[in-house]
Order: C-alpha cells, then sequence, then structure tokens
C-alpha cells in the first residue's frame, strides 16, 4: 500500500535530482568554467542572501507585479475586444485579416516604439506588457465567440435575448475554453516581454538583475536570476492550470 | 464583382489606420522625434533596401532563427520520439521537463551573453532553448498517439528498435511534425528578434533599436513594419507547408 506512491514519485524526482548531480560534477570537475557555471552551492547561496537580505526579493516582488498587472490589463482589454470583435460576423470579415497579420508580430518589437512615445519609464513597460499579453486572449476570445453552436444561436433568438445577455449568458461561457488557454498563453508573454523590458529599459526587476549580474560576470547571481524566473514560470502555469480545472468542470460531464 | 470587393475587404482597416496615422502625424506631430508619417517610414524603408543593411540584417535574424531551430527542432525530436516510445521514461522525466519548460527563454539572453559574447552564437542558442520545448513536447504527443496497432506488427515482424523508429514511428508521426515545426518557427522568429531588441547588436531588432536611439522614427517604423511583413510572410509559408504535408500523408488537414 505504501510503497506504490513512493514508486511513482521515486522516478520523477530521481530524474531531477540526476539532473542536478550532473549540474554538480559539471561545475566542480571544471568541465565548464565556473565563470560560466557556478555551483548549485553557490547559486542556492546567493538566492538564499539575496532573497533574504538583499535585493532579490524586492526584484522578483517588482517583476510578478509587473507580469501580473500586465497580464489583467491583456485579458481585460483582450476579452472586452474580442467579444465586441467575435460577435459580430460583420466585423470578424473586416477586422480579423489585420489580426492575424499583427498576430506573428514579436511584442518586444514594439518596445523602441514605445519607448520614443513613452519614453523610459514603468508605464511605458506595463503598456508593452499589457499590449503584447493582449493578442493571444483577444484572438482566442474571437475564435471562441465565432464558433458558437449554431443552435445556440437560434435559442437565443427564440428566446429574444438581447446583444449583451448574449455575450453574458451565451458568448463568454461558450468562448471560456479558448480564453482561459488564450490567457495562458499570455500570461507566458507578459512574464517574457515584463523581463526584456526591464532589460532594456532598465526598470528595477528581475530582468535588469540578471543582465547587471552578467556584465558583472557574477554568475552565481545570474543563476539565482534565472532559478526564481523559472520559479515564476512555473508556479504561475501551475496555477493557472489548477484555475482552468476548477472553472471548466462544468463541461465535462 | 462581389468577389472583387470581398478580396479589398481585409485591406480596408490597415489602410484607414494607416491613412489617420499620416494625417495625424502629418499634422499634430509634425517634426516630432518620436512618431513619422508612414509615407516617410516607406521612404527610410527604401533607402535602407537600397543600401544593403535590409538584406544584412534581415539575412543575420533570419539565419540565427533557423539554426537555432534546427538545433532545437532535432533535439526536442529526438527526445520526443524517446519519450514518447517509453511510457517509463515519459513518467520518469516529466517533473524535470516540467521545471525547465516555463524558464521564460529570455532570462537565458544575459547567460548566453556572458558564455558566448555577441554574435550569431549567443543568439541561435537561445533560440535553440525556446524552440525546444515546443518541439519536445509536440513530438512526444504525436509519438503517444502512434496507432497502436502499428506497434503490434512492428513487434510481430520481430524490427529492432532503431527500425522501428525508422520504419513505422517517423513516417505515422511526420504530418504533426510539420505541425510542431510550424510553432517552432513562429517561436523562433519572435525569439531572435527579442535577442536583437534586449542584447546582441546584429540584426533586424537592433536595426529598430538604435534607429529609435538616434532619433529616426521614420526608420524604426520602416523596421517595425518589415519584422512584421516578413513575421507575417514566413509563418503563412510554414502553414502553407504544414497543409500540404498533411494533404500528401492523407490526415486531417
Amino acid at each position: 500500500m505504501s510503497l506504490r506512491p513512493t514508486s511513482l514519485w521515486i522516478g520523477p524526482v530521481g530524474v531531477l535530482v540526476a539532473l542536478i548531480a550532473l549540474w554538480w560534477a559539471t561545475s566542480h570537475a571544471g568541465w565548464v568554467s565556473r565563470v560560466f557555471l557556478p555551483t548549485p552551492e553557490a547559486t542556492f547561496a546567493s538566492l538564499h542572501e539575496g532573497l533574504l537580505g538583499g535585493e532579490l526579493a524586492a526584484f522578483t516582488q517588482a517583476t510578478v507585479l509587473r507580469m501580473l498587472e500586465g497580464w489583467l490589463l491583456a485579458s481585460i482589454a483582450g476579452i472586452a475586444l474580442g467579444a465586441l470583435i467575435g460577435i459580430s460576423p460583420a466585423a470578424r470579415a473586416w477586422l480579423q485579416p489585420t489580426l492575424e497579420f499583427v498576430r506573428p508580430l514579436p511584442a518586444s518589437a514594439l518596445l523602441p516604439l514605445a519607448i520614443s512615445v513613452f519614453g523610459l519609464s514603468p508605464a511605458m513597460v506595463l503598456f508593452v506588457v499589457a499590449f503584447g499579453a493582449m493578442w493571444p486572449v483577444l484572438l482566442a476570445t474571437v475564435h471562441g465567440f465565432a464558433n458558437v453552436e449554431p443552435r445556440l444561436l437560434e435559442v437565443a433568438r427564440c428566446l429574444q435575448l438581447g446583444r449583451a445577455a448574449f455575450v453574458w449568458k451565451v458568448g463568454l461561457p461558450n468562448a471560456l475554453p479558448d480564453i482561459l488557454a488564450g490567457m495562458r498563453l499570455s500570461l507566458t508573454v507578459s512574464l517574457i516581454v515584463a523581463v526584456v523590458g526591464e532589460m532594456i529599459a532598465s526598470q528595477a526587476g528581475l530582468g535588469q538583475a540578471i543582465l547587471l549580474a552578467a556584465r558583472a560576470f557574477r554568475a552565481s547571481e545570474l543563476f539565482a536570476g534565472i532559478v526564481l524566473l523559472g520559479v515564476i514560470g512555473f508556479s504561475s502555469n501551475a496555477l493557472l492550470g489548477f484555475v482552468d480545472r476548477r472553472l471548466l468542470k462544468w463541461q465535462t460531464p | 464583382m462581389t468577389s472583387f470587393l470581398a478580396r479589398l475587404r481585409p485591406f480596408c482597416f490597415p489602410l484607414a489606420a494607416l491613412l489617420l496615422f499620416e494625417f495625424y502625424a502629418r499634422r499634430a506631430a509634425a517634426g516630432s522625434d518620436a512618431i513619422a508619417p508612414p509615407s516617410a517610414a516607406l521612404l527610410a524603408f527604401g533607402r535602407a533596401a537600397l543600401d544593403g543593411s535590409l538584406l544584412q540584417a534581415t539575412w543575420f535574424t533570419l539565419a540565427s532563427a533557423a539554426l537555432g531551430l534546427a538545433i532545437g527542432g532535432v533535439l526536442g525530436v529526438l527526445l520526443g520520439i524517446a519519450l514518447g516510445l517509453s511510457k517509463r521514461a515519459a513518467r520518469w522525466s516529466n517533473l524535470a521537463v516540467e521545471v525547465l519548460r516555463p524558464v521564460p527563454s529570455v532570462a537565458l539572453i544575459p547567460l548566453a551573453m556572458l558564455v558566448f559574447g555577441f554574435g550569431l552564437r549567443m543568439e541561435f542558442s537561445v533560440v535553440a532553448f525556446a524552440s525546444f520545448w515546443p518541439m519536445l513536447v509536440l513530438t512526444q504527443a504525436a509519438v503517444a498517439q502512434v496507432e497502436p496497432r502499428l506497434l503490434e506488427v512492428s513487434h510481430v515482424l520481430g524490427l529492432s528498435a532503431t527500425q522501428r523508429c525508422f520504419k513505422i514511428v517517423l513516417p505515422a508521426i511526420v504530418p504533426r511534425l510539420f505541425v510542431a515545426l510550424r510553432l517552432g518557427v513562429a517561436v523562433a522568429l519572435v525569439v531572435a528578434v527579442t535577442v536583437e531588441i534586449a542584447a546582441n547588436p546584429n540584426g533586424m531588432g537592433y536595426a529598430m533599436m538604435i534607429a529609435q536611439q538616434s532619433l529616426d522614427p521614420a526608420l524604426m517604423l520602416a523596421w517595425l513594419g518589415w519584422i512584421g511583413v516578413v513575421g507575417y510572410v514566413i509563418n503563412a509559408a510554414a502553414l502553407a507547408l504544414q497543409r500540404r504535408v498533411a494533404r500528401r500523408m492523407g490526415t486531417l488537414p
């Protein structure tokens, strides 16, 4: 009875531990210069020191806040605009090609434009984060609204639902899986754009911290920053996956 | 006649937006260091095309994106096949993949800068890391969905592991591999431009940054538009390739 769960997690954890051991061996044996690859202990020490007494905790908080604020703005704007465009076939026909054209544009490519318009400010970075992260939500919402079951449209017509009621009662619940998938992607985008924005606009945060650490050849601090960014990405993903399953429970019978 | 009008419809909104922007930039923001009218951007684009900087920067970005995608893609496909074929390997490595995958690729820009300095190598290593994960996950899913009877046939025929891989699995996953490739192309391009904007002094992203810093908004907008066009064309080409392969292999589009 107690053997079964152990055998379930011992393998996955073993692989992870083996990878860390490989890192340890590589750095200790000097196969890769310590300038580039600090030991796991040094990384952990930098992490510990930075989180307890140093600036790392504040940087992490700044980056997480930037990411979340941008993501929330992006989600609100994306869902609202997506619902507006998605509900009307005419708007879809006129606008969707343009949206598809803008979709592959890297969000970070807007940074230079935003810098020249808004200057180097936290608001500028937030704007680019929100703008870049809006596209996945927007396109997913349009897609969700465009694919409403035709019979539901007929039902709505029979019940004489108004536009707002239709959006609220039929459109949004129907598009919810698409919207959540889009929001998931957009959270990843907002973390990436937040980090790039911090790097080039010198805003306090992990992006700036790891860039400065690399320039000063402080590899252990660089790795500590990378580890923290990984933790942010991992935990936000896991959290959203949990919310996904909660919100979509009604869909699976 | 109507079909001709329908063909024009996608261009109406962007043209109207450009005209409005042209009008605004000429009237309200004349002589601005931040924005320029689209007509000036077009002239700047022509100059960049004539003096060769356009071709050179585009080539650099596309070459490093392609190289990174090739490395990350091949590694991802190989590991994906291995994990797809062995249930145990998949279960064991699951945790390590889930921990490493959410590390934002941009977090590796400072590390790549430290290890490789500026240039082609730092850019394609970051692109390779970024495109490795989607290729790995999609290949693994594709192999896991190979018709079980095909694998049984290979057992009955007594094929060796290599033979099974090349004669059964690889042909069966080709259409899905091209779906993964399309996604990988999109990721590679975005990451390549992002690396150039954040750090690497080469390619289209850097050209755009430098145009902004030298207060040449026309040239900056020209690059922004060009990055959009290049991204659109390459993504469209990847999609066409994927559909063509799917049709040839006789599977879902």
